[in-house]
């Protein structure tokens, strides 16, 4: 985490803006235009992303120095985000100074010419072209010249005009360049990994083909010096065909066309394969792609002023017009709209945002206008924390994978050995006249048809495109671990309040006994609670507020975890909680059980109060479903899993909500530090369990889980104990979790089994396994086809999932 | 037997002993990190067909930074796995990665490609 968080700072903070200010100039951009008047005419602003800063302390040392520096005008060290912004004069100083004066204070200056994610993204993708269009030029020279070299070597005499001592001589001439320039490549690559005393696919392509054409040169240039292999012994080996049968001797065979139309093949493999790969990461790149360019900045006079959105800092009040996209995370300040979070949370019914709601960058305006005031700004807002930890969660592992790991450390070189095995088997089994071309045959194949790559590519880019697809559904998942854990899944528990239910309750009834009235059973009641930060205090003083009740001071508060509160109001003790509470101080309860009990059974939660130890009344409060929760739960049974419902509420309360969603087991009255143990306890029982909950109160019971989903409100994903991240917090998110990482793990079976299957029973025919039995021998052309093909279905077979629907995305609201 | 077939068995067996020695024998450059003012154990790992040094040496409990430089495209060498230290990081091409941990154990853990085929080592002394 650390580590990603000191790249991503150097990325994004490498942002190293250079604003040139000639305030005469006019030609003022972005937010440097709003400092204008801090700079003289002739100053120069630079922002430096500074690193080895361990602490604020190091921020000020280099602050000082900056300071005292020749030609600079101020120096401000940001410690938090990393950036030192200079004014200085050009005339007598220039950013190489200050960087060598940073560097003198014993910090360091990241690249100044990289910029934020999305500019570093277009480079990779830009090197990545150049490499594709290289690709292709090497791709198209081999196809065009192993053409002819295919039609000679498949003539055998069949067309006349190649029956001719210069037909090797041509084939030579047309394959030098598919191996020396076409071929270059994965001679490079196999050099480099040798020197590293490692194997790759380059290897095995570089021997097999390199093999291939050394043999057939020599069989060209120098037939005579493979006589003496292909006739019996007898004779001293090398010395008789040397040198007078140089260039003559008997037509020995050769291989040209195996080397060319292999690179031709591979070539054409690779770009498949690319083309495939950029396709899974698609869903990231969109993700980044969403974010706005610029955002409409209030500023003094009424006028509002274009400012590049990297430009935006907390406490920027910005416009936002009909259809436009949100530049970053904020709070309504004036106006009100729907907005169209889908993008983010996978919700696809837009938000009613009024005055004091939040709003997420990257989410899309409807019809209204607005003005929103700048919380977060760029690398702390919800859409760059999801692009964050969707692109951990693409490079992350999946212990599936472990053993085709382990295979494929060995792979490379246990295939040379096996291809080297396979020549001196042959060599010495086949007949005398073809011992040696037979051999090499396959020897080559061997080498070309083995496909570590398939192997290698089989869970991760299932993971990219499964994790990717997720994000678009507004599901997070932390990685291939989670995802792993999330298709053995086979209990879910809910936590009731702000999951199953709105998480916003709400009074519906009050009773007061005799002797009380209901204004003054609530005020007492709000004032109390006003101390509480439980959603069920928080609705008694909502209530109260809204009913314009005066609330008195209290002294003395204490709350009792998940029973009430008590404090001193208006010369009385007051206690405000629920039956257990009512019971430990003794209070006689006046026949308000039953009510409750009553007001339970409708699923709502029941909160009794109590003046000086005399009962007062009792407070209903309730919280509306979620829409979609009943329609969530079903979707869960039917993919089979057993759906709990988890909640500190009294036992009636939580089964008539249980009920209206379709819920049969519930655990209530468990209190906020025994979710953990009642999850624990599930677990005993054998149990894989989900647990679906909020991510700060639940936190506990969610790292206990085996796999822990936290529902996000849209604004908040920052949540360390999740494995899985709902942004939309709505329970479909779980379907989706759930069924998509099912889907995932088939694919990365389908995988895996297919990449073992086809090296398994690959590399065997190619050695000649078949031939004993049934006279087979496997082409090195058939071997090349098949090895560009492995990696490439297997790839595509990972893409599929981009096409995966969740069932939970139909669930009606 | 003839031989020919004689020398090619007995060459066949050298070289599937060498490549046993070469690959899964040898050991490559070995570097040493460097203590850092700001107590920190660094170096730098140029990433092209391999890892340049493969083998880094750590010292115990220091914190340590890996400045993984991908000097190429090729897509072999796009992710980097300390498997045992549980961190997985692509590399952005022609780009630096750092990777940050604390190596609190003694011994040698392997760091390697997404496919575990391009291999390093890290040695961790106390």
């Amino acid at each position: 985490m650390k580590a990603d968080e000191r790249r991503e700072g150097a990325t994004t903070s490498a942002a190293a803006t250079l604003e040139a200010e000639h305030g005469a100039a006019g030609e003022t951009k972005g937010r440097a235009a709003s400092e204008a008047s801090n700079l003289t005419a002739e100053e120069t602003r630079v922002d430096l992303p500074v690193t080895g800063m361990t602490c604020a302390a190091c921020a000020r040392r280099i602050e000082r120095r900056l300071s005292k520096a020749e030609g600079v005008g101020s120096a401000n060290v940001n410690f938090a985000t990393g950036r030192a912004t200079v004014t200085f004069d050009p005339e007598r100083t220039d950013v190489g100074q200050l960087v060598r004066t940073v560097e003198d204070v014993g910090y360091g200056v990241g690249d100044l010419t990289s910029a934020d994610e999305a500019t570093r993204l277009s480079r990779e993708e830009e090197a990545h072209r150049a490499e594709r269009l290289d690709a292709q030029r090497r791709f198209a020279v081999a196809a065009v010249l192993s053409l002819p070299v295919l039609v000679i070597a498949m003539s055998h005499g069949r067309i006349p005009l190649f029956d001719a001592w210069w037909a090797n001589w041509l084939q030579l001439l047309l394959t030098a360049p598919v191996v020396f320039y076409s071929g270059w490549p994965f001679y490079r690559g196999a050099w480099t990994a040798l020197r590293h005393r490692a194997a790759d696919m380059n290897t095995l392509i570089a021997t097999g083909t390199g093999a291939a054409f050394i043999y057939s040169v020599v069989a060209t240039v120098a037939p005579g010096l493979f006589a003496q292999v292909t006739v019996n012994d007898g004779m001293p080996p090398l010395m008789d065909a040397l040198p007078s049968d140089w260039g003559m001797g008997p037509m020995i065979p050769v291989y040209f066309e195996a080397a060319s139309v292999i690179i031709a093949l591979v070539l054409l493999g690779r770009l498949l394969e690319a083309r495939a790969r950029g396709r899974t990461s698609e869903a990231i790149k969109k993700l980044i792609g969403l974010q706005a360019r610029t955002a409409r900045v209030a500023r003094a006079g009424g006028v509002y002023e274009d400012v590049p959105v990297e430009d935006l800092v907390p406490g920027d009040v910005i416009l936002v017009r009909p259809g436009e996209k949100i530049p970053t995370d904020g709070v309504i300040t004036e106006g009100a709209s729907f907005v169209d979070e889908s993008m983010l949370t996978g919700e696809s019914v837009p938000v009613e945002k009024r005055e004091g709601a939040e709003v997420v960058g990257a989410s899309v305006n409807g019809t209204g206008s607005f003005q929103f005031r700048a919380t977060r700004v760029g690398r702390d807002t919800v859409l760059q924390q999801i692009v964050r930890l969707v692109q951990e969660a693409q490079g992350s592992r999946a212990p599936v994978a472990r053993l085709a790991d382990q295979v494929s450390g060995y792979f490379t070189p246990v295939v040379i050995i096996i291809a080297l095995v396979t020549f001196v088997v042959w060599f010495v089994a086949a007949p005398v006249e073809t011992r040696l071309s037979t051999a090499l045959v396959n020897f080559v194949s061997v080498l070309i048809i083995a496909c570590p790559c398939a192997l290698g590519l089989a869970t991760p880019t299932a993971v990219m495109v499964g994790t990717g697809r997720a994000a678009q559904a507004g599901v997070l998942i932390k990685g291939g671990e989670a995802l792993e854990a999330a298709h053995k899944l086979q209990t879910v528990v809910l936590d009731k309040t702000g999951t199953v239910t709105e998480g916003k309750p709400s009074v519906t009834d009050v009773f007061a006994v005799a002797g009380w009235t209901e204004e003054e059973l609530l005020r007492l009641a709000a004032s109390v609670e006003r101390g509480s930060e439980h959603p069920l205090g928080e609705a008694v003083v909502r209530r109260a507020e809204e009913l314009g009740l005066p609330l008195a001071p209290a002294s003395d508060f204490g709350a009792v975890a998940g029973h009430g509160v008590e404090a001193e109001a208006e010369g009385r003790r007051l206690t405000v909680g629920n039956l257990k509470l009512m019971k430990e101080r003794g209070v006689a309860l006046k026949g308000l059980r039953e009510r409750a009990e009553a007001l339970s059974a409708e699923g709502k939660t029941p909160v009794f109060v109590s003046a000086d130890g005399e009962a007062a009344g009792v407070i209903a409060v309730a919280d509306k479903l979620r829409p979609e929760s009943a329609g969530a739960i079903a979707a869960l049974k039917s993919l089979g899993l057993e759906v709990l419902m988890l909640t500190g509420d009294n036992r009636r309360t939580a089964e008539a909500v249980a009920r209206a969603v379709g819920i049969e087991r519930v655990l209530s009255e468990v209190l906020p530090d025994g979710k953990a143990a009642e999850v624990k306890k599930l677990q005993a029982e054998g149990r894989r369990v989900a647990m679906v909950g909020d991510g700060i109160n639940d936190a506990p019971a969610l790292a206990q889980a085996d796999v822990g989903i936290a529902t996000g409100t849209g604004t908040d994903i920052a949540m360390e104990a999740a494995d899985i991240t709902l942004v939309g917090g709505s329970l479909r998110g779980v379907v989706t979790a759930i069924e998509l990482s099912r889907r995932t793990m088939r694919v990365i079976r389908q995988n895996l089994f297919w990449a073992f299957i086809y090296n398994a029973l690959g590399i065997p025919v190619a050695a000649g396994a078949l031939y004993p039995f049934t006279g087979w021998l496997l082409s090195p052309l058939f071997a090349s086809a098949a090895m560009a093909l492995s990696s490439v279905s297997v790839v595509t077979n990972s893409l599929r999932l981009r096409r995966f629907k969740s069932s939970g995305e139909n669930v009606k609201r | 037997m003839d031989t020919v077939e004689i020398i090619v068995v007995v060459g066949g067996v050298m070289l599937v002993g060498f490549v046993v020695w070469f690959f899964f024998m040898g050991e490559g450059e070995r570097e040493a990190a460097a203590l850092s003012e700001a107590g920190t154990q660094r170096v730098k790992i140029v990433v092209k067909g391999g890892y340049t040094p493969d083998v880094v040496v750590l010292k115990k409990g220091v914190p340590a930074e890996l400045d993984f430089y991908r000097d190429e495209t090729s897509s072999c060498t796009e992710q980097v796995v300390l498997p045992e230290f549980r961190i997985s990081r692509m590399l952005a091409a022609f780009e630096t990665t750092t990777v940050r941990f604390t190596p609190e154990r003694e011994g040698e853990f392997a760091f390697t490609c997404g496919m575990n085929m391009v291999h390093g080592k890290l040695v961790v002394e106390g």
